[in-house]
Order: structure tokens, then C-alpha cells, then sequence
């Protein structure tokens, strides 16, 4: 598994690394019709993080992230439409503390198997949410979605509004926030111990680290800010739909990740945007191209170019430098 | 020399150019249209989207001069609900539409209605059938039906002739209102209700609930699924499950024996009774140019289904009101408009829109499935009401 | 009480047909799974394939229905041959989340490709005469093509259970997922035998998807909706047995009809639950090994 990039010993944070958070306020200022879209790619740049907390960095494979997701959205959706609880922020609390608590418990099913039998139960207990999701009419709005939602204004201040701006600003703090934090997390002895744990969980055992123990921290962890992202989406759109739940919204995020990069933080930021804004573009024009594309990409991806389009990037970075340098290739 | 003049003699020209097409703007009122092309539902999309490209094709051009109609399609892909009111806030935001139709699906119709008062966009639904939606939306309108409408009086007319029935119904809004339709008209008229089940809106696998019913024995099943595919395949089940030879009767509202699915159902569709504001098969001459003019554009053999007429009325409306505004239009002026708009012209007879709810006023007939020159058509028996309003809101306002 | 005899006849019987299909996909999947320990989640996609092989050859070429079966098994198990030697095979010894990249990939490319060319809905089947209709047993009226059903299968699966435990090709099988290298050292060509085998498990999904076709809609979307129940078939039953996912097929086919028909408002709910249960209680499966 060594293809997964990811950890470097230098923690301190690179110019490179100011430029994420530069283009979205370049957005924010120059591009104001599009900020609903730009709300909706900051969201799932928060969702894409959570599952590269755990496929990336703890090597958990699963195809079920959505349930966190999912859950967020309808914890948020019910309180605000049948609850009265109205205000965002707390709101989002009750949401990832919900979406950590399903991580604990599913946490602790899942990573006692391995293999197939732990990637089936990712499926499972994601289908299971939304069979759970699709019944419950009563409260979940079943097919037809849950509508009426009430969102006060953030901090008795910032209402939000048809063109997303307040939408966009408050996703954009919510992941600034989430990504210091992961980014510590990273650099830290903690997330040292989870590539060891990833790349070789015998040896990990052998050397008396508590595999479990952190494998459940970090699972909880992603499945708090997923259920994070769950919430945030249901805010902006003020709207919770089945299609927050289930396989596809799994597999679309994996396809996201995928594309930009597992492993390596910023994978995470970049497969969002060039996923959405292509499916934006292209999937209106060509829906059935569009699926094939994503099929093709996933299969080519893996053949040639595991690490995405960081990893491209990364080669290409090596061969320009190379070439500089004039010196051997390794 | 010659350099400068042929600048000279381009930027004129642009000039000239530039001004005279500003002289000539026309005014375009720009319609955003949203149904369903892929997923499972595009056999409805493709209905809503057949009515539209007949009309535009046909009436397309009966504007006031300078008047100019840009019709802006776009997919929602189905029972979606959060892609739908993101499509609609992109069209009312980037393209800046006047006019908001289409919709296939009653939740994305839910999903929209926030956005259609909150940026004062007249919306007209072309299928969209859930009731209890339109009420906190004002710019909302619906030519299509709604499931009292045909449920209720199909409760009362089988209540004379069956004293047992049992539901099926799709598990979403529509369907629950035609469940609720249908057993207050059976009560009404003295029946007994032995039991009732939803079935799932995706993938619904009829067979175990039909055994169901089997089982239970009821004189007279009554269905509804979203028309299209599902229509088949509950047919389908049906028959597969022998309750035609259990003595046990099938009727609906019309969409389970909907135009443009109904001959591939096979005779076991012939002799069902349903109550609907359309059939392809009826007399009108209204109908039968209709019918001709869908024929000679998409096939001798397709037919056209209820919901191409309602996209058929839809565009008319939405057309007579740029019409009635000179082409300069307002959202308020154009719901008072809406509110007011009664069609003698639709292939389904006179309908019109109630001025309170902003919801449609249809015409419903008694069908049954007949042979007809071979092939098989849902058969108008007679006029159940020439102007039923949704009962529904009628019974609300009772309360 | 006579009606919930009945009932429960019923259910046993539409449970056991759903149930013999389920096997018939998912046993390749388990024997792959067990051979190759390559994660295959395209499985579904050869099932799909043989629905539509099945149902273009009855409506569009008027092919008789038992020869219509024979090409759903030959036709799949050809193309997954090819597929095998060109894609597959590249990724055998890869990490989990290539394969599982892989096979999605494929999943989703397929749907499309089944969407362009067959469009989004359910495709009919349409069944030769014989085959429909009722058939009447011990002393009350079947779906005759539910009855032709599990009799069908039940044949497949004593041929099958017959080929692997009698054969030398099943002994082959069985020696390789036991020992792989031991399998090698031996002599065995494990390639050609990944090929061979590979060929009949698709080929045995082709079959089942086609047989199926009445019971488990052919659409586009079919190998995402039916991924979840083939895989908990194998990992209840147990990685690379054949025992092991018969009952575990058998199990979800009757809860499955049971829940739908008792408990609608729940659906599915059960199965998940079973599933986790019985995971939780024997992590290896029914029927696996313990590794």
C-alpha cells in the first residue's frame, strides 16, 4: 500500500498550502452567482476529508460513509422542520455528536472484521440507514424528502439567503476550523501510529500499540465530521432528501477522493472541485457519458495513475525537478 | 492609409450593427423547464418533455411581435429532491428565468416551493400531483391533477358495486393522498376497508404484497403507482399472481392504466375501471387533433399519456399569459392571470384553475379498458363531474 | 390458522425461489473470493448481463428459452474471460481498495453502458407458454415458473457441488483456496485455473441473473441495488465455501419474503439486522474458515 503519500516529518504549513483558502475568498468576491455551487463543493471537501481520515490515513475501506453523512442531514433537517430548534449551531453540534455516536457503536462491529466481511458491512449498515430513512415517514419525510425547515440567522446575524453568500462564508469557516484540526491530527504521534496501523497493523499489534483503541478514535473522529458536512448540506439547502443516504453518495465521494488523492489531506480539497464542477458542467449535458466517465476514470485510475491528481501532480513535480537539477531520476 | 480606413469602415459597421440590435432587442421572457431524463423516472420525463416540444413546435411562434420565448431545460434526475430545488435556484439565479414548469415528481415540487415565493417566480406544474404542497406557495400553480380528484369519486362509485376493498398504494405523498382519497368515498358509501399497504417508491417488488391481498380476500383492489413503468409491473403482478381468477377486481386512478403503457400490459388489463381527467381514446375533437398531431410527430404507434397534456396546457397557459402582458411580464400580474385561466381547449375537455387554492379544476370520467380497433384504450363510460375541484382541500376546509 | 398455513406456505415457497437465485449468482463470488482472494464487486454486473442476454433473446430474436438460458451462461463467461485476462489479472495480488476501486469502476461504467443501450426501466420477460400460469402441488396452485425455478436451480447446484467435489478440476479449486502456494509447488497452474473457474462462477451469475429475471428486476442500476445481498450471501456463509452460502442464501430469501409480506413497513430492515448478528456471533461466516 505503499502508493498512499502522506506523511512528511516537516509539520510546518507550506506556501502551497495558503492557496486553497485564497481562491475561495477570490470566489467569494469575483464569482457571486455561483456561491450555492461553491457552498455545496465546500461541503463535500468536508465530507471527502472525513473519509480520507479513514481510508487514507487508518486504511479502512468502506462504502458506507454516507450513513454519518446522512444522519448529520436528518438530525439537522428534523430539528429545525419538526423540533423547532432553529438555531445552526447548535443544530450542527447535535449533528456530529449524533453521526460520532453511530461511528462509536458501528465503529465498534466493523473494526473487529476485516476484508470483504468489513467492507459488506460498511454496505450493509449503510443500507440499513436508509431503509431505516425510507420508512420512517413520519419523521424523515420518507421519499418525499423533509421540507419546512427553519434556519435562524448564524449568531442572530447572518440569514441565509437565495444566492448562498451566507452559506458559502459559513462552510468556508466550519472547514477552515475542521481542517486545522485534522491537520494537527496528522502531524501528530497520533497520526504517525495510524500509518503504522495502515501499513502494517501485525507489526503494530506486535509492538503493543493499541490498534483498536486508536482505530475507533479515529473512525468516531471521521464520522463526527461527516456528519458535520451531513448538517452543513441540509442548511444551505434547507431540504433533506434520501439521496443523502445509501451506496451512491458513498461512491461518489470515493470517487472525489480518489480522483484528487488518498492520503494525503489535500486530495480531499481537490477531488471535490474538479469532480463537482465537472459532474456541474457535463452531467447536465451528457448524463449517461457522465457515468461511464466516472467508471472509466475509477478503472484508469488504478491502472495508471494511483494517487490522483495530486499524484500526477507529484511526478510531474519530480521529473521537472530532475530535469533542473540535471541529476539521475530514482 | 487603407489600413485605417478598413478600421474605420469595421468599427462603423459594428456600430451600426451594435445599434441596430438593441433597436430590434426582443423582449425574451426566458422559461426554465425541469423534468426527469434519466434515472428511473425519464419514461415521465419523456412525457412531459413530448408535450412541450409538440407545443413549441405548433404554437411556438403565437406571440406579440418583438416577443421572444427562450425555454431553458434541465434535468432533475428523478425523485430527487435536493438536485431539483438546486436546478430550480440556478435557473432562477444564474439564468434568470420568469417562469419556473415541468416537474415530474410531487417531492422536488416541495423542494422548489421556498424558493418560488422567496424570489416571486410563477411555477406551473406539469405533473406534480401532491395537494397538501401548493398551499404555502403562492406562485405556485398546477394544471396537472391531483389525487382526490379521481381517488374520491372512485371511492363513492365502487362503494355501490363492492362492499370489501383493499389499497396499494406507492409510498410518497401522491400516493398516500390517493390511499385517503379512496377510502373516504368507500366509507362514505358503506364499505369496509380490510387493509391498506404502501409500497416502496423505488424498485417495488409487488409480488409479496399482491399474495398479500390475495390472501385477504377483498372484493374490489385498489391501486396507484407513479404511471410509467410501475404501472406495468403492478399489472404485471396482478396477473402473474392470479387474483383475476380469485374473483378479485382491479381498479385505480387512471394512472395505473395510463395511455402510453397500457398496450404493453396485455388483456389482462381489459375490463378495469379508473376514474382520470384524460384518455387518449376519447371522442373530443380536441382530443382527436391532439392525438393526430402526437402521432405524426413522435410515431403512428406511441400514444400520447396524461401528462403530455398537461405539459400541452401548461406551455398554452404560460403563453396566453406572456401574450396577455405584452411580453413585459410580472410574477403578480402573471399569477392573477393563472388564477383566472380557464382552457376549452385541452384534448381533456374544459378545465380551469380555483381562484382560492390555485390548484386545477378537472373534468373526470369513468373509464374501462376496451378492445378498440384491435388495440387496447381506456374507454370513456361516462362524466363523473365536469368541473371537480381537489375534494381534498374542500374537506380540509370542513374541518 | 388454515390461512397462515397458507400464508406460510407461500412464503416458504416464493422465499426458497428467491433464495435458489440468490445462491446460483453469489456462489461464483465466494469461490472467487476463496481462490483468488480478489474482491470482485462486479459481480452483480455479469448477473445483470445475463438478464439482458435472456430477455433480448426471447423478445427480440425469438430464441427458444432453454437455448436463451445455455447463451446467458456461455455469452457471460465468455466476456468475463476476456475481461479476466485483460483487466483482472493485473490487479490479482493488489491491495483491497484497488480491487475495490476497480470493480466499482466497472459497475459504473456497465450501468451506463446498460442504460444507453436498454434505457433506465425494468425489462419484461417474456416467459414461453409453458412456463406460465399455475401448477398445482400438494393440493394448492404455484406460480408454475417459480416451481420450474427451484427445480431448475437445484439441478445446477447438484451439478455444481458434483463438478467441485468430484471432479479433478474441483479438486484443483478446492487445493488452491485451501494452499495457494502449496497449490503452485505442486504443479497446479493456478492461471489457467483463476480463468477457468472465474469463466463458471460469471457464467453461473449470467444463468442466475437471466433465471432470475422474474424475480430480481433487470435494470441498469441492478449490480449498485443488488451489490449488498451478494455479498452478505458470501460473508454469512462463509469466503470461499459452497455449503456455507446455500444456507445463508436460503435464509435471506425466506426473511426477506417473510418481513416483506408480514412486516411491510419494515422492508428490509431484518435482513441487515440478521446479517450483523450473525456476523457478530461467527465472524468467519457459516461455514468459513477461521483464518
Amino acid at each position: 500500500m505503499s502508493q498512499l503519500v502522506g506523511y512528511m516529518a516537516d509539520s510546518r504549513v507550506r506556501w502551497t498550502e495558503y492557496l486553497p483558502w485564497v481562491l475561495a475568498l477570490l470566489v467569494y468576491f469575483f464569482l457571486p452567482e455561483y456561491l450555492s455551487l461553491g457552498a455545496r463543493v465546500l461541503t463535500y471537501i468536508l465530507f471527502a476529508l472525513s473519509l480520507d481520515l479513514i481510508i487514507g490515513y487508518a486504511g479502512i475501506i468502506t462504502l458506507g460513509h454516507a450513513s454519518f453523512f446522512g444522519l448529520g442531514a436528518y438530525i439537522t433537517g428534523i430539528l429545525a422542520a419538526k423540533l423547532g430548534v432553529t438555531d445552526p449551531l447548535l443544530q450542527l453540534l447535535a449533528s456530529a455528536l449524533g453521526a460520532g455516536l453511530l461511528g462509536l457503536i458501528t465503529g465498534a462491529v466493523i473494526l473487529k472484521m476485516k476484508g470483504l466481511t468489513q467492507l459488506m458491512m460498511t454496505l450493509a449498515i449503510s443500507a440499513l440507514c436508509l431503509e431505516v430513512a425510507n420508512k420512517a415517514t413520519f419523521v424523515t419525510g420518507g421519499a418525499d424528502g423533509l421540507s419546512g425547515m427553519e434556519i435562524a440567522p448564524i449568531l442572530g446575524m447572518f440569514k441565509f439567503d437565495l444566492f448562498g453568500k451566507t452559506a458559502y462564508l459559513y462552510c468556508l469557516v466550519l472547514l477552515f476550523g475542521t481542517w486545522v484540526i485534522v491537520r494537527r491530527l496528522i502531524y501528530s504521534p497520533f497520526g504517525v501510529s495510524l500509518m503504522g496501523i495502515r501499513e502494517n497493523s501485525a507489526r503494530m499489534h506486535a509492538i503493543g500499540a493499541p490498534v483498536y483503541k486508536k482505530l475507533m478514535m479515529v473512525y468516531t473522529l471521521s464520522a463526527l465530521i461527516a456528519g458535520l458536512a451531513g448538517a452543513l448540506l441540509a442548511q444551505t439547502n434547507q431540504f433533506v432528501g434520501l439521496n443523502v443516504l445509501g451506496f451512491e453518495p458513498s461512491g461518489e465521494l470515493l470517487v472525489m477522493l480518489i480522483l484528487g488523492g488518498v492520503g494525503r489531506l489535500y486530495g480531499a480539497f481537490v477531488g471535490p472541485v474538479v469532480f463537482l464542477l465537472a459532474q456541474d458542467y457535463l452531467a447536465k449535458q451528457f448524463p449517461e457519458y457522465w457515468y461511464f466517465g466516472i467508471g472509466l476514470l475509477l478503472v484508469l485510475v488504478v491502472l495508471f495513475a494511483r494517487g490522483g491528481v495530486l499524484g500526477i501532480m507529484d511526478k510531474l513535480l519530480v521529473k521537472s525537478r530532475t530535469r533542473l537539477t540535471g541529476s539521475q531520476s530514482s | 492609409m487603407k489600413f485605417t480606413l478598413k478600421a474605420v469602415v469595421l468599427v462603423g459597421f459594428s456600430a451600426l450593427a451594435l445599434g441596430f440590435g438593441s433597436m430590434a432587442q426582443a423582449e425574451t421572457v426566458k422559461i426554465g423547464f425541469i423534468s426527469s431524463y434519466s434515472g428511473a423516472a425519464a419514461a415521465q420525463g419523456d412525457q412531459l418533455d413530448k408535450g412541450v416540444k409538440l407545443f413549441m413546435k405548433l404554437n411556438g411562434d403565437k406571440l406579440p411581435p418583438g416577443v421572444k420565448v427562450e425555454l431553458i431545460t434541465r434535468d432533475d434526475t428523478g425523485p430527487n429532491p435536493d438536485v431539483a430545488k438546486r436546478v430550480a435556484q440556478e435557473l432562477i439565479v444564474r439564468d434568470k428565468v420568469q417562469f419556473l414548469t415541468g416537474v415530474v415528481w410531487t417531492p422536488n415540487m416541495a423542494a422548489i416551493a421556498p424558493l418560488t415565493t422567496e424570489a416571486k417566480v410563477p411555477f406551473v406544474s406539469m405533473n406534480a400531483a401532491g395537494a397538501r404542497v401548493m398551499v404555502n406557495a403562492p406562485y405556485m400553480t398546477r394544471v396537472s391533477f391531483t389525487l382526490w380528484q379521481s381517488a374520491y369519486p372512485l371511492g363513492q362509485w365502487a362503494s355501490k358495486k363492492y362492499k370489501k376493498a383493499y389499497t396499494s398504494v406507492s409510498d410518497f405523498a401522491p400516493g398516500h393522498e390517493a390511499e385517503e382519497g379512496f377510502i373516504k368515498g368507500f366509507k362514505e358509501g358503506g364499505g369496509e376497508i380490510l387493509g391498506s399497504v404502501r409500497v416502496p417508491l423505488a424498485n417495488p417488488d409487488f409480488v409479496p404484497f399482491m399474495q398479500r391481498i390475495k390472501d385477504a380476500k377483498p372484493d374490489v383492489l385498489f391501486g396507484f403507482n407513479p404511471a410509467g413503468k410501475a404501472a406495468t409491473a403492478m399489472m404485471k403482478s396482478y396477473a402473474d399472481l392470479d387474483l383475476p381468477k380469485a374473483g378479485i377486481k382491479f381498479i385505480g386512478t387512471g394512472d395505473i392504466v395510463t395511455d402510453e403503457e397500457l398496450q404493453g400490459m396485455g388483456d389482462v388489463a381489459l375490463g378495469i375501471t379508473t376514474v382520470h381527467h384524460y384518455s387518449a381514446a376519447s371522442d373530443r375533437p380536441a382530443n382527436k387533433a391532439f392525438v393526430a398531431a402526437y402521432k405524426k410527430e413522435f410515431g403512428a404507434d406511441l400514444n400520447p399519456g396524461f401528462m403530455v397534456v398537461a405539459a400541452w396546457d401548461a406551455m398554452d397557459a404560460i403563453f396566453a399569459a406572456i401574450r396577455e402582458q405584452a411580453g413585459k411580464v410580472d410574477p403578480d400580474k402573471s399569477m392573477e392571470f393563472f388564477k383566472k385561466w380557464k382552457s376549452t381547449t385541452s384534448p381533456r375537455g374544459t378545465f380551469s384553475i380555483d381562484p382560492e387554492t390555485r390548484d386545477v379544476v378537472n373534468p373526470e370520467y369513468l373509464r374501462e379498458v376496451k378492445k378498440v380497433g384491435g388495440k387496447l384504450a381506456n374507454v370513456e363510460i361516462e362524466t363523473i363531474g365536469t368541473a371537480v375541484k381537489d375534494p381534498m382541500k374542500e374537506a380540509d376546509k370542513k374541518k | 390458522m388454515e390461512i397462515f398455513l397458507s400464508s406460510l406456505v407461500s412464503v416458504a415457497f416464493h422465499g426458497v425461489a428467491y433464495g435458489m437465485i440468490l445462491y446460483v449468482i453469489s456462489v461464483g463470488l465466494s469461490v472467487t473470493m476463496g481462490l483468488m482472494g480478489f474482491a470482485n464487486l462486479a459481480h452483480g454486473v455479469f448477473a445483470m448481463a445475463g438478464g439482458y442476454v435472456l430477455v433480448v433473446s426471447l423478445s427480440k430474436f425469438d430464441i427458444p428459452f432453454p437455448l436463451a438460458l445455455v447463451m446467458c451462461f456461455a455469452l457471460v463467461a465468455l466476456v468475463s474471460v476476456v475481461l479476466e485476462r485483460t483487466l483482472y489479472a493485473r490487479l490479482y495480488g493488489e491491495a483491497e481498495l484497488e480491487q475495490v476501486l476497480f470493480t466499482i469502476g466497472l459497475i459504473y461504467m456497465s450501468v451506463a453502458v446498460a442504460r444507453l443501450i436498454f434505457g433506465t426501466l425494468q425489462q419484461p420477460v417474456i416467459l414461453p407458454d409453458y412456463l406460465k400460469g399455475q401448477f398445482p402441488l400438494i393440493g394448492r396452485d404455484f406460480p408454475a415458473y417459480r416451481v420450474f425455478l427451484i427445480v431448475f436451480t437445484a439441478g445446477i447446484i447438484a451439478a455444481l457441488w458434483f463438478g467441485v467435489e468430484r471432479t479433478i478440476w474441483g479438486a484443483k479449486v478446492r487445493a488452491s483456496v485451501d494452499n495457494r502456494a502449496m497449490a503452485q509447488s505442486i504443479g497446479i497452474n493456478t492461471k489457467s485455473l483463476f480463468t477457468i473457474t472465474f469463466a463458471v462462477g460469471s457464467g453461473l451469475a449470467g444463468l442466475g441473473g437471466g433465471l432470475g429475471a422474474e424475480i430480481v428486476a433487470i435494470q441498469p442500476t441492478y449490480p449498485f441495488e443488488q451489490l449488498v445481498f451478494f455479498l452478505i450471501v458470501v460473508s454469512v456463509g462463509g469466503l470461499g465455501s459452497l455449503r456455507g452460502p446455500f444456507v445463508a442464501a436460503l435464509l435471506i430469501g425466506v426473511t426477506d419474503t417473510a418481513c416483506k409480506y408480514w412486516l411491510p413497513q419494515f422492508g428490509a430492515f431484518f435482513i441487515y439486522i440478521a446479517t450483523i448478528g450473525l456476523l457478530l456471533w461467527r465472524p468467519q461466516g457459516l461455514m468459513g474458515k477461521r483464518s
